[in-house]
């Protein structure tokens, strides 16, 4: 009979030792920063509004945006949004045919997390 | 072919197609304003709205709201279509499932209604 490791019930341990590949990190921060933005939209469009709407309602939007919970969301949004962005011009490669292997697609993730991560430090400094 | 009432998705060959074309709308969009706001530091209101009062940009800020939404359809469906699901939530998953997507549907509209507004309102 042929040995076989393969484990017959997963345990929590199990769950806390699995390691994700760095693929998978990547994706699923790709879909958790789109809905983020899906949420961001309503912020983004109330930004908008106000700053279109009157002189008065520029001003009132620009001390909001100055003020921490207003650095914070705004710091948020620009950060969810650098990191779909260069996921999805990841993606727009990859459909092109370009990093289809799994040493170029470990390279592409580790790629768009680093330029992300650059785009969302200066997101920070732009932001204070 | 299989469909079902809560599959409200119409293929996924043209939603692969419209995600990648609405992605290049928002991208384009991203770069427009990212661009105008870095090179004109200390923006004020004149020149706020004087940039969106011309009809190219009101076409492509509407255009960029309506990839928005189209956009956000078919990521928030994905996601809703992978987690929502029988073998990991039971019984009741077709019914969350549908409640979610009802909820994005009327999401996205309002997003849009809203979009028009801003940019033809009378306001």
């Amino acid at each position: 009979m042929k040995q076989n490791s393969r484990p017959i019930n997963v345990g929590i341990g199990d769950l806390l030792s699995f390691k994700w590949p760095i693929t998978a990190i990547s994706s699923i921060t790709h879909r958790v920063a789109g809905v983020l933005l899906f949420i961001g939209v309503a912020f983004m469009l109330y930004a908008l509004d106000l700053s279109l709407s009157s002189e008065q309602e520029f001003i009132a939007l620009k001390e909001m945006m100055v003020s921490p919970l207003g650095k914070m969301i705004t710091w948020g949004l620009l950060s969810a949004l650098g990191y779909h962005f260069v996921a999805g011009i990841k993606h727009l490669l990859m459909d092109m045919g370009v990093g289809e292997t799994l040493e170029g697609a470990q390279f592409a993730a580790k790629t768009t997390l680093f330029f992300s991560a650059v785009l969302i430090a200066l997101a920070a400094i732009w932001v204070i | 072919m299989v469909t079902q009432v809560v599959n409200m998705s119409r293929n996924g060959v043209s939603d692969w197609l419209i995600q990648r074309v609405s992605a290049l709308v928002l991208a384009a969009y991203t770069l427009c304003i990212f661009g105008y706001v870095v090179l004109n530091p200390g923006l004020d209101f004149e020149t706020w709205s004087g940039f969106f009062n011309n009809t190219g940009m009101q076409v492509f800020t509407m255009l960029a709201v309506l990839s928005t939404g189209a956009h956000a359809w078919i990521g928030m469906w994905t996601i809703g279509s992978d987690y929502l699901r029988e073998h990991t939530l039971g019984s009741g998953a077709t019914t969350l499932r549908f409640i979610y997507q009802v909820g994005c549907v009327l999401i996205i509209a309002a997003y849009l209604i809203w979009g028009i507004n801003i940019l033809w309102g009378n306001n």
